[in-house]
């Protein structure tokens, strides 16, 4: 076999088999086993970079491990497609994910399903890396839900807790309303081309009708729309935050949740070729990015402020990938990848100091108690707040450039306004936690995590901190846009860049953005120039409206749910059990008079049935033999 | 060994018959000799049927293991077995699950074993009679002796208003039945007026020449028979009932085996019998179909008994597979068939669970039931395998079904594939709910502190169930190879220019020119 197939196919198989290995015989492992996990997902991240050089310096391929599904003239396979767009996912997947297992080690340690916990991880990990190397979109739908099936199944980790089994259950069942959308793109795609075939589809695409692609490319999108978490689809995100840190971290930062711009990315030419469904994922990322950093900015979960950023931080790459500027997309996404596992993992271990403690409220002064989680909080901020050198600073400017320069003013002036927010919300809740006078419940005792938490937290930070400098020199220009640019040079260029502004320009902009909104929350929370609670009673509404998360639950709850219930109690109650079986009921009972006269026949005695049974078929048997 | 492949069809069906004769002989105090001599010879059985697998050549649509021999000649019955792609596999599904049920019934039946052996093994021959007969009138026979068997298992061994459920099934099954033997003998008198010859032989009667006014009545003739056994809506308010009272191995068996025999009956005789009626009335069977689906998952979800749930899921999985055979695509016709596999492994799995936790708590009810991970890890995990091959997750085996349904369906039936795929976030909801109530949670019925976890025999039970879940989702291939052959027969049959003449006539009114 040819050392390249062996590679690409290795890298899932390793974490597939840690599945089975620490699924099937976890107890045998004991603490082990997220060791043994750790370096199985190791050897995938080692993989994966041979191959990103090795893709670097040839071209890509594709590879055909077995034929899966043939039936008629419907022909899948086990195959995969390694080009640059993919060994750049795979590299940031299998180096994320590593990290989050070293980390879990030490936050998972002395629980009791252990051995669950890396066992499933490392599912995710196989499922995550087949899902950005699938070259057909059957294959690249059944490890979507894959990855949806692992989150629901960390999700609800601690089962015996009612609101983790019910955040389990809701990302689930909203990632399948999604996934219905994306199932039906497909089926349409496939009643157009005829194919599932990533290569053949794309060659199709220019000749078939710009309505038609319209459509595959928007209900693609819905699936992108529950999978990323974006408006209206997002609400199972916040809770999924009952999961372990690590997991969020992994799967609802850096990994699954991404795969809706992966997505689109992977189908530029279908998307690009749609204008209009362009301008659609150009709108909801731009909604979302506002409205989530809206909400953030008013709550008090530390895990659930960074996870509405991380809907915000989506927003905007289906910004970036909504006007066409795919490797700006991509880009913010393994920026964001690194600076947001970081602020999960730094809260993750906030939380392990606390014993589980969430509240901001109940923070306050854990500067001098943890230093290194704090100071990699910081530098994850900073990146998040898009201050220069962190690497959000050039993904984030990168994406707003664009919008900028290829057009989009109105976008580009809501990106702004988001990232003004960003910064603030953020700074918010380091100001709370870390500064400030310490509201510490008297039993806790603060403390700075393990080594093997905190390594990990350095390496993130440091990752920070050089990453963003693959995006230099600005625009099309720089070193990540010349490595990935290969990839999408067919894309259809419906939104031509023109250099409206220089780039230091908006750079300044976006700078300025971000320090005020930091300045702000340093007025509001340290100088307390202005009492918060005084901002909270002069702007009521927009307080509740931000506090209550646009009430978004509630309105589904009303609209949705509760009529649905109605109507199945009435279905079962009412058309089940009165109409039709009434209807069946009442028909037999007019046969029961006849019933009573053949009564004697059935005397209920069973051997008595088998016998006539018996000579019936002897019967037939015999007649059949002497006839 | 020529001998036993030549004839491997017959010792298929009576094998489990002389072995029903022998269990006579022993007494019925012997429970467990008569327990341990039952699973023996049915898994003796089940091996004889793999020989059906190894000898079967995938790439012919022909019959094979065909058996020819008179029967009543004077009828033009004959003794005329044979299978292709789609009763092979119906075949291994009924050997393996009877042999399954039968292990799994150590427990749940204590009273009367000896009887229920012996009816566990005559309806295995009557049900693998019904799958190789290729003769009407002894596919007739099989079809109501199977009957019989079931109506005693769910009537002394079932819970409840067992002998209403056992009756009900019984009566519901019985009329439907009824109208397709007219049907048939309809067709039968018909082939003998243009032959002038007697015959029960399906392959010669789908020659018959039938206008498409009478196909219309004849189909909806042979259409209560099968549409009664699928259950397709509204037909379906007997199977809540059966499913929930019946002992543990009938619901098994009666969602693992009997439900397929309505598609099977539609498969093999009334779609090829008389094609230019299904093409005229497989919409609205395909509209019933798609009700089913929701209406099947919409009820599901408030059901409080676990094993009425399942009952009601299956009605909205068949609906999926009456969709993917009535839109009459190849690819959807041999996602149908898979998925007829799939259902009897995913569903006889989650009965034989409901089955596992009602012998520990006696208890049904969903509410009873909660934190039941923290004791039994082992049922846990294999329930919810089995829970996710339900609902479609990939990797497992009812997602490679349930795709090619859609995906075949999608082009010739837009609107109704699109609410079909509707359904599956709504078997999302019903079944997590229920898995979430039931497993996860804390422990808050008293009851379930002493909930044990599977034994040895259990997991003996269920392993081959979860193995061919991973095997059909991970590799479908075997099955699907030798499915297609037939299907791409079957669509060619019933698209051959005499149906589209039929509706030509149809459509300008010339009815009988």
């Amino acid at each position: 076999m040819d050392y390249k197939v062996l590679i690409t196919w290795l890298i899932p198989l390793l974490p597939l088999s840690g599945w089975l290995l620490w699924g099937l015989f976890g107890k045998y492992f004991k603490g082990y086993s997220g060791y043994f996990a750790s370096l199985f997902v190791a050897a995938s991240f080692i993989l994966s970079v041979i191959l990103f050089i090795i893709v670097s310096y040839s071209h890509g391929f594709t590879s055909t491990l077995y034929p899966w599904i043939h039936a008629a003239n419907f022909k899948v396979g086990i195959s995969a497609v390694i080009d640059r767009l993919s060994v750049v996912m795979l590299v940031m997947v299998t180096g994320v994910s590593t990290i989050v297992h070293v980390y879990s080690i030490g936050y998972m340690k002395g629980d009791k399903g252990f051995s669950r916990y890396f066992s499933f991880l490392n599912l995710f990990v196989f499922s995550m890396i087949m899902l950005v190397i699938s070259n057909n979109l059957l294959l690249l739908y059944v490890f979507w839900e894959a990855v949806g099936f692992c989150s629901y199944i960390l999700i609800g980790f601690w089962y015996e807790k009612k609101s983790a089994s019910d955040a389990g259950k809701k990302a689930f069942i909203v990632n399948r309303v999604g996934d219905v959308g994306f199932a039906i793109g497909i089926f349409l795609l496939f009643a157009t081309t005829g194919t599932l075939n990533y290569e053949a589809v794309f060659k199709m695409i220019p000749m078939i009708p710009v309505f038609t692609t319209t459509v595959i490319a928007l209900l693609l999108f819905v699936g992108a729309i529950g999978k990323s978490a974006q408006l209206p689809l997002h609400i199972w995100l916040p809770d999924a935050m009952e999961g372990p840190t690590p997991v969020s971290a992994l799967i609802h930062a850096a990994t699954m949740v991404t795969a809706g711009i992966y997505m689109i990315a992977r189908f530029h030419i279908i998307f690009s070729y749609s204008p209009v469904a362009s301008e659609v994922v150009l709108t909801i990322g731009t909604l979302s990015a506002f409205f989530a950093a809206f909400i953030a900015l008013t709550q008090f979960d530390i895990k659930r402020i960074i996870a509405y950023s991380t809907i915000s931080q989506l927003g905007y790459m289906f910004m970036a990938v909504g006007i066409g500027s795919y490797t700006a997309g991509i880009f913010h996404l393994i920026s964001h990848a690194i600076f947001k596992g970081l602020l999960f993992l730094t809260a993750g271990s906030v939380m392990h100091a606390l014993a589980g403690e969430l509240d901001l409220r109940k923070m306050g002064g854990l500067y001098s108690k943890m230093k290194v989680t704090a100071i990699t909080f910081i530098v994850g901020a900073l990146a998040l707040s898009g201050i220069p050198p962190f690497s959000g600073f050039f993904s984030k400017d990168a994406i707003l450039a664009d919008t900028y320069n290829k057009g989009f003013y109105f976008a580009w002036v809501i990106g702004e306004l988001a990232a003004f927010m960003t910064a603030f919300y953020i700074f918010r809740l380091i100001f709370l936690a870390f500064f400030g006078k310490s509201n510490l419940d008297s039993k806790v005792h603060a403390h700075e995590s393990s080594k093997m938490m905190t390594i990990p937290l350095i390496i993130m930070a440091s990752l920070a901190v050089i990453v963003g400098f693959l995006g230099v020199p600005p625009f099309n220009t720089s070193i990540f846009y010349n490595f990935l640019h290969v990839d999408f040079k067919n894309a259809y260029n419906f939104s031509p860049f023109v250099e409206n502004a220089p780039w230091y320009l908006l750079s300044l902009v976006s700078v300025l953005a971000g320090l005020s909104g930091i300045f702000a929350a340093y007025l509001l929370y340290i100088r307390k120039v202005v009492m918060p609670e005084w901002l909270k009673s002069a702007f009521k509404p927009i307080y509740a409206l931000s506090y209550n998360k646009l009430y978004v639950d509630e309105i589904y709850d009303f609209l949705i749910i509760k009529p649905l219930f109605v109507l199945f109690n009435f279905l079962w109650k009412i058309v089940d059990v009165s109409v039709i079986d009434g209807a069946v009921n009442g028909v037999a009972s007019s046969f029961a008079f006849f019933s009573v006269k053949v009564k004697k026949i059935q005397n209920g005695m069973l051997m008595s049935y088998i016998l006539t049974l018996s000579i019936g078929v002897a019967a037939l048997l015999f007649y059949y033999f002497i006839r | 060994m020529g001998f036993f492949i030549k004839y491997l069809l017959s010792i298929l069906i009576f094998f489990p018959l002389a072995s029903a004769v022998l269990l006579l002989f022993i007494n019925k105090k012997n429970e467990g000799i008569l327990r341990y001599l039952s699973t023996f010879l049915s898994l003796v059985e089940f091996i004889f049927s793999i020989y059906l697998f190894v000898y079967f050549k995938p790439d012919t649509y022909k019959f094979q293991f065909v058996e020819k021999f008179h029967w009543i000649p004077s009828f033009g019955a004959s003794y005329y077995l044979g299978i292709d792609g789609v009763s092979l596999f119906l075949i291994l599904l009924t050997t393996l699950l009877t042999f399954i049920s039968l292990i799994s019934s150590y427990r749940y039946i204590r009273e009367h074993v000896k009887e229920f052996v012996i009816l566990m093994l005559l309806l295995e021959t009557f049900m693998v009679g019904t799958f190789v007969s290729l003769d009407v009138l002894l596919f007739y026979l099989f079809w109501e002796f199977m009957l019989v068997p079931m109506y005693f298992i769910i009537g002394m061994w079932g819970t409840g208003k067992k002998v209403y459920a056992a009756v009900k099934f019984f009566l519901y099954t019985l009329s439907g039945s009824l109208m397709m033997l007219f049907g048939f003998i309809y067709i039968y008198i018909l082939h003998y007026e243009q032959t002038g010859n007697f015959t029960f032989n399906i392959v010669k009667l789908y020659n018959t020449h039938i206008p498409i006014g009478l196909q219309i009545i004849l189909f909806i003739a042979l259409f209560l028979g099968f549409a009664v056994k699928i259950p397709l809506f509204p037909f379906h308010t007997w199977l809540p009932d059966a499913h929930t009272e019946a002992p543990t191995a009938g619901s098994v068996i009666l969602a693992g085996v009997l439900l397929k025999f309505g598609i099977y009956g539609f498969f093999r005789f009334a779609i090829p019998l008389l094609p230019s009626a299904t093409y005229v009335l497989a919409p609205a069977i395909i509209i019933l179909g798609v009700i089913g689906i929701i209406y099947g998952a919409f009820v599901s979800v408030v059901q409080k008994d676990l094993k009425r749930l399942i009952a009601f899921s299956s009605v909205s999985h068949m609906g999926f597979i009456v969709l993917g055979l009535f839109a009459m695509s190849a690819i959807s016709v041999d996602g149908s068939v898979l998925q007829l596999l799939n259902h009897g492994i995913s569903t006889g799995a989650l009965f034989l669970f409901a089955g596992m936790l009602y012998e520990r708590t006696h208890t049904r009810q969903i509410a009873d039931f909660g934190g039941i991970a923290k004791k039994a890890p082992i049922l846990t995990t294999l329930f919810l395998i089995s829970v996710l091959a339900s609902i479609g997750l990939p990797g497992l085996n009812g997602f490679v079904g349930e795709f090619l349904i859609l995906i075949g369906s999608f082009h010739n039936y837009t609107v109704l594939t699109i609410i079909a795929t509707i359904g599956i976030i709504f078997a999302a909801i019903y079944m997590l709910r229920m898995f979430q109530k039931v497993m996860f949670q804390d422990i808050t019925n008293p009851e379930m502190e002493n909930f044990e976890d599977m034994n040895l025999r259990e997991i003996v039970t269920v392993l081959p169930l979860i193995l061919l879940m991973f095997f059909i989702g991970f590799y479908p291939m075997p099955f699907l190879s030798r499915i297609d052959p037939t299907v791409l027969h079957f669509i060619s049959m019933v698209s051959h220019h005499d149906t589209i003449y039929n509706i030509i006539k149809l459509k300008t009114g010339l009815s009988n020119v």
